[in-house]
């Protein structure tokens, strides 16, 4: 903006400059960060919930990636966060219990099943990948399911043994070491993908979200960014899965569930996508409300869940993130008026 | 050789079922390329429905049916006004997450007055028990589902081959914009088709409590079988999307008979495989949806 009232103080043009701001971190992003530092201090209390739900923001931002950013719809991408959340539960049973190499194995598993699903994926248009994703959800749960030496079945994983992160920290009881690692964790995984998307790649993305045949003739590869996107999403989610079996100790067929998968959309949703923050406010949103609206009854959560996508879908476009943004925008502009 | 016979007709009057309740689907994706994963909640509607009318106000099964169909069928309407009309020309992303409400919704209304078990219904006498074919003895209930289906798909094709209306559904499916500049009312003919589909699935919905069961997943529990029967006929084709019912539900009373241990393993291995196969369809019509 400042290169266009006075261009000839600056030799960059506009156009790089603008490129920097998008990668200049706001206050706002830093005093969001230093809030989840203070949460560690001010609420000792709820840190598992904290962790839960930086979980599950994680999860989110994955999904964020090939939704929001790449306009892939899909139905099952629980599917890459059970592969995580049983990678490193299984590894534990096996003796290996470092918990940041459990995370990287779990990366690497659901990222070379999201790599090799991303071709049946990315055949088709909407529907048949909305059906296809919903396929590959069912049946990876229904193998979960049916493998009940390997899995634990129903029962859920048994004989998982916690190790010390890097050999140095302890789990305690009250989840302090556990949200010091996720948050970390989250924290250097975001900016990667903060990075990304931020940069051109992220711009290509969104262009092939907003019309192939332009982006084609700008010469983006479109098949291979999409490949590409699809599997880094895959990573992230299997992270942030086995983030949830090392805090947790445990690993339920439910991580493969089409309910954790509509969930993550739902979560997405309320927090706004392509906002990279949406994820966590979404997530934070979500969990909170279904701490406190669950404790009533389980179906009311479900009724209540099922009334807010309704109306989100219907008069919420983008979600708390995009609310506020236009709120902030219309009130910067009120002021503006007030000026003149 | 006997054997295998009463698998397929088994097989076929579960295939029949599933045709009852997904051609409305049919319709609704292959006219408004509406992403509608809430159908089986009419059908779900339906059973419920069929239960209230025998349970509590000691309606017979027969007379129940077409009460259900107009019921189903004015519900449906409603949504349609007030919920799904404002989304046509959404994204899909919109679609699924609105019609993904819908069934959450549903579902925890079912369990609130109904509660989460199955839902027993009495058919009347003279349609339990079997009938003894060629040394075959076959259900007298299945046979008679064979049957209304049968009645059903005449009704349906000569409708839809023969009739003014049958045209004007034919033209908003293959050319919806040509058709509109030709003065067809295309979204009046999408409610009244949607709504015509809708009270098929309840029909089918209540027919099934017999066979499918009834209880408040049942939107969840047969989504994949609905639209995998949608996608594999090619959405809008009723032939297509019967000839697609039948394979399925032979093939799955197969799968679930000489192989059980896969349980739902089968169908979504087929699905997959179809999908690759067949991305436009069995009849292969070519819609970008």
């Amino acid at each position: 903006m400042k290169t266009r009232e006075n261009p000839g103080t600056d030799p960059k043009p506009h156009y790089l400059l603008a490129l920097a701001a998008r990668e200049r971190w706001s206050r706002y992003e830093i005093a969001f960060w230093l809030a989840l530092v203070a949460v560690y201090f001010l609420l000792p209390d709820s840190l598992m919930l904290a962790a839960q739900i930086l979980i599950t923001g994680l999860f989110a931002v994955s999904l964020d990636l090939i939704l929001g950013y790449a306009g892939i719809v899909t139905l099952g991408h629980a599917v890459f966060f059970g592969l995580g959340a049983y990678t490193a539960g299984l590894l534990t049973t096996v003796g290996y219990t470092e918990p940041v190499f459990g995370l990287l194995a779990a990366g690497a598993v659901a990222g070379i099943f999201g790599y090799l699903t991303s071709f049946l994926v990315l055949r088709g248009r909407d529907l048949s990948r909305l059906m296809i994703t919903l396929g590959i959800g069912l049946l990876l749960h229904e193998a979960a399911n049916q493998a009940t030496d390997l899995t634990g079945g129903v029962d859920g994983l048994q004989g998982m043994v916690a190790g010390k992160v890097l050999g140095l920290f302890n789990f305690d009881l009250y989840g302090k070491t556990a949200y010091l690692y996720v948050l970390v964790v989250c924290f250097l995984i975001f900016a990667v993908v903060r990075a990304l998307m931020t940069a051109p790649y992220g711009l290509s993305l969104r262009s092939i979200r907003e019309n192939q045949q332009r982006a084609v003739a700008i010469g983006i590869p479109i098949r291979a960014r999409l490949t590409n996107i699809y599997t880094f999403a895959a990573v992230i989610a299997g992270i942030s899965g086995a983030l949830l079996t090392q805090t947790t100790q445990f690993v339920a067929l439910d991580v493969f569930s089409f309910q954790r998968s509509a969930d993550l959309l739902i979560i997405l949703l309320v927090g706004g996508t392509a906002t990279l923050y949406g994820g966590f406010v979404g997530a934070a949103v979500f969990l909170l409300a279904q701490n406190w609206l669950s404790t009533l009854n389980a179906q009311y959560w479900l009724f209540w869940l099922g009334i807010l996508l309704i109306v989100t879908t219907r008069y919420m476009r983008g979600g708390v993130l995009g609310g506020l943004k236009s709120l902030l925008h219309r009130l910067s502009r009120r002021r503006q008026g007030a000026q003149a | 050789m006997l054997h295998f016979l009463g698998l397929l007709f088994d097989g076929l009057a579960y295939g029949t079922l599933l045709f009852l309740i997904s051609v409305g689907l049919s319709v609704t994706l292959g006219l408004m390329g509406f992403i509608n994963l809430a159908h089986g909640v009419f059908a779900m509607i339906g059973g419920y429905l069929l239960v209230l009318l025998m349970g509590r106000f000691g309606i017979g099964f027969i007379a129940a049916l077409p009460i259900i169909f107009v019921l189903v069928a004015l519900v449906s309407l409603v949504l349609e006004r007030t919920l799904y009309r404002p989304l046509y020309k959404s994204t899909h992303l919109d679609q699924v997450l609105l019609t993904v409400g819908i069934i959450f919704v549903a579902v925890a209304g079912a369990t609130y007055f109904w509660g989460p078990g199955q839902q027993p219904i009495n058919i009347p006498g003279w349609m339990a028990g079997q009938l003894p074919v060629g040394g075959l003895d076959l259900s007298r209930y299945r046979l008679f589902l064979m049957a209304l289906g049968a009645v059903i798909t005449l009704g349906l094709v000569f409708g839809l081959e023969r009739t003014r209306f049958g045209a004007k559904v034919r033209a908003s499916v293959e050319r919806p914009r040509t058709a509109e500049s030709m003065g067809i009312p295309v979204e009046r003919v999408f409610q009244i088709t949607f709504a015509l589909g809708s009270g098929l699935a309840g029909l089918g919905g209540a027919l099934g409590v017999e066979v499918l069961g009834l209880d408040p997943n049942f939107p969840l529990k047969y989504l994949v079988y609905f639209l995998l029967i949608v996608v594999v006929g090619g959405p809008g084709s009723i032939i297509g999307t019967l000839s697609a019912a039948l394979l399925l539900g032979v093939a799955d009373t197969a799968g679930k008979y000489y192989i059980p241990e896969t349980g739902a393993f089968l169908i979504y291995v087929m699905m997959i495989v179809l999908l690759l196969i067949f991305p436009h369809g069995l009849m292969g019509r070519r819609k970008d949806i």
